[in-house]
This record gives C-alpha cells, sequence and structure tokens, in this order.
C-alpha cells in the first residue's frame, strides 16, 4: 500500500516538474537600459536561470520564477560592469543572485499577459509586475516583455550613486525567455 | 564697403567684426576648458563626478564643432582683416596655414571624440537633451584606435594654440603691432 501510495506520489511529482519548463538559455535574454547624464547604456546579464509553467487555459496554476547571478553582469563597459558589483551597487559578494517569483498571472488579451510577484535584489524584496506578449514559434515558446526598475527601491547604487541626476533611478528591464513547447495542450 | 586693405607698414589695417571677436574668445575658453578636463577627467576613478564631468567634456566638444561652423559661415561673408604688411611673406602663409589647421581642428578633434564614444558604446546626448546619432557602433578594438587618434589630434591642437598665442604675443610685445589688439576688440586707426 504504502509502495503505491509512493508510486503515485512520484508519478504526480513528475507530473507536476514536467509543466514547470526550464529556459532554454541560448534562446533567452535579459537585458536593461540605465541613463547616465540623459545617455542610455545597454547591459544585460550573461547567465540566469528561469523556470516557466504556463498555461494559457489555466493562469492561476501558471508560475515562473528567475534567478539572475550578479557575477554576469554588463552594464556596457569594462568599467563600469567592475565597479556595478561593489558594494554601494549589487554588493555581489554578499547578495550573489537577485530573484522573481511570480505571484499572479493576468490575461489581457490578444496574447498579452501581466505578471507580478516579488523582486529580490541585494536582499530586498519589493513587489514588481511586467507585461509580456506569449508567442509560439515552432519548437519554442517565447516570452517577452520588458518593465521600469527603480534602482533606489533596492538600494542599488548607494552613498554618491545615489543622485539620479547622474544615473537615473528608472532602468527599463527587458526580457525574452524561450521554452520548449510541444504544441497547445487538449 | 569692405575693410580689408593691405597695411603698407607695420600696422595692420581692417578690424575683426565684434562677432568675430566674440566667436573667437568663446572658442579660446571653451577648448582650453575641454583640454584640461580631458587630461583631469581621465584618470579620475570610477564615480559620479567622473560621469558628470565626461558629459561636460563632450558637450563642450559638440559646442566647439558648433562654433567652428558658425564662424566658418561668418569668415566667408566678413573676411578676416589683413595681415600687416611687412610681415615677411613666410611668416604670412605660416600664419594662414596655422589659422588653416586651427579650424580644421576645431571640428577634427570633437569628431574624434564622438566616434570614439560611439565605439565604447555611448550616445552623445548633447547637453544631456538632444542625442546625437551614432556614426558608428559599438567596436571594442576600434575604440581602442579612435582614442589614440582623438588624444594625437587634441595634443596638436594644444600644441597649435599654445603656438597661436605665443604669436599673437609676439606680435603684441616684440613687433608692437595692432594684431593682438584687434582681437581684443581694439579698433584700428583709420
Amino acid at each position: 500500500m504504502r509502495r503505491i501510495m509512493l508510486a503515485v506520489m512520484m508519478a504526480l511529482l513528475f507530473a507536476a516538474a514536467a509543466d514547470a519548463a526550464p529556459i532554454l538559455k541560448e534562446q533567452s535574454r535579459l537585458a536593461f537600459v540605465s541613463r547616465q547624464m540623459g545617455v542610455p547604456v545597454e547591459g544585460g546579464f550573461k547567465r540566469f536561470d528561469a523556470e516557466i509553467d504556463f498555461d494559457p487555459k489555466d493562469t492561476k496554476k501558471s508560475r515562473a520564477s528567475i534567478t539572475i547571478y550578479i557575477d554576469s553582469i554588463d552594464a556596457g563597459s569594462e568599467e563600469a560592469s567592475t565597479e556595478i558589483k561593489r558594494r554601494p551597487w549589487f554588493d555581489a559578494k554578499n547578495h550573489p543572485k537577485a530573484e522573481f517569483v511570480s505571484t499572479s498571472l493576468v490575461p489581457l488579451g490578444a496574447g498579452r499577459y501581466r505578471v507580478s510577484g516579488n523582486m529580490t535584489i541585494k536582499g530586498r524584496t519589493r513587489p514588481a509586475s511586467s507585461e509580456f506578449v506569449v508567442r509560439d514559434r515552432g519548437a519554442f515558446r517565447v516570452f517577452e516583455g520588458k518593465f521600469i526598475l527603480k534602482r533606489l527601491d533596492f538600494a542599488v547604487g548607494e552613498g554618491a550613486w545615489s543622485d539620479t541626476g547622474t544615473v537615473a533611478d528608472e532602468i527599463e528591464v527587458s526580457y525574452l525567455l524561450s521554452v520548449h513547447f510541444q504544441g497547445a495542450k487538449k | 564697403m569692405n575693410k580689408q586693405r593691405k597695411g603698407a607698414t607695420g600696422y595692420a589695417i581692417g578690424n575683426y567684426t565684434l562677432t568675430a571677436v566674440t566667436l573667437h574668445w568663446a572658442t579660446a575658453v571653451i577648448v582650453i576648458s575641454a583640454a584640461v578636463l580631458g587630461i583631469y577627467m581621465h584618470e579620475l576613478p570610477f564615480s559620479p563626478t567622473k560621469l558628470r564631468l565626461y558629459s561636460y567634456h563632450k558637450w563642450m566638444g559638440v559646442t566647439v564643432f558648433l562654433l567652428a561652423l558658425v564662424r566658418l559661415a561668418w569668415r566667408s561673408f566678413h573676411p578676416a582683416p589683413a595681415l600687416p604688411g611687412n610681415m615677411p611673406l613666410w611668416e604670412q602663409q605660416a600664419a594662414k596655414g596655422a589659422h588653416g589647421a586651427l579650424y580644421a581642428l576645431m571640428i577634427a578633434v570633437p569628431v574624434a571624440g564622438w566616434v570614439m564614444s560611439s565605439a565604447h558604446g555611448f550616445q552623445t546626448v548633447y547637453l544631456g537633451i538632444l542625442p546625437i546619432p551614432d556614426f558608428i557602433g559599438k567596436d571594442k578594438e576600434l575604440a581602442e584606435v579612435l582614442e589614440k587618434v582623438h588624444g594625437a589630434f587634441s595634443l596638436s591642437f594644444m600644441a597649435l594654440v599654445m603656438l597661436h598665442a605665443a604669436a599673437a604675443l609676439k606680435h603684441h610685445f616684440i613687433n608692437r603691432d595692432n594684431v593682438l589688439r584687434r582681437m581684443l576688440g581694439f579698433r584700428s586707426l583709420p
């Protein structure tokens, strides 16, 4: 009896795990644009993991989580990439990861959705939300969206760097996350 | 009536327009400030101050570029007055050549700085408001080459500015003519 129970539990567990698809790293990207003295500067993260459990028919059951490795940041120049890992910015030594965990997904129609959740950067957790669009491209399902993140909400850029006249508070984050897709679920 | 006449004596005849004098000194102040700033900011540790100074330096460069265009346009309608008639021919030719080179560098130094900035991945946004399109994309190797070009052009510019100032002082204190005085806005004798 216990064996059967265990087998059933295992099967359920695997079924649940199969739904949460890890992203395809080669087909995904995470970028941002900061403004320095009014100049847009592009940057991005080379390493991040994400799991997306997306069911357009059941948005309540859908969820996503993203882990970003701060060390992999490109802040637009070597000088900036070195600086941004330091204590006043991301403090990468003490906070090597940033994280987003979804709490709700709202369909907006025409393939658009709004995801809300909790963002944790530099040990600070704040609510965050973003609109995105879902497209099915052959073997891939692609999630693409952007949102404005206020760096000072997470104490990213402390002391002299908190001056928003030099580096603006608003950072435009954009993402393109791809997962394997085997046609619509019946 | 064109005021440009060749002076028969050591006294140069004709004046610069007040506009030309103003544009000249505005350029002088900005060029020298930008050069000093350029040398100073380069060695600063990465900080908000450094970001600010780099922007100011770029805005100065764009301003010098624009001033040079305005001056060339103004000059084509209001020719510069003649040099003193007693200047040896080679000196007159050297003066004309140096002035031509100064104009060329007023344009070349900012242009080199602008493409260098683009190659580093930083667009130039004039006064933090007006974005100047990037002529070239981000390219690290090209950026390093352009850094040398901008540096070499700037050093040549500084050397030429010093020569220019030394020549003006020589005219004033040794030749005792009015070449410097008329660029200070004093009217020459009729």
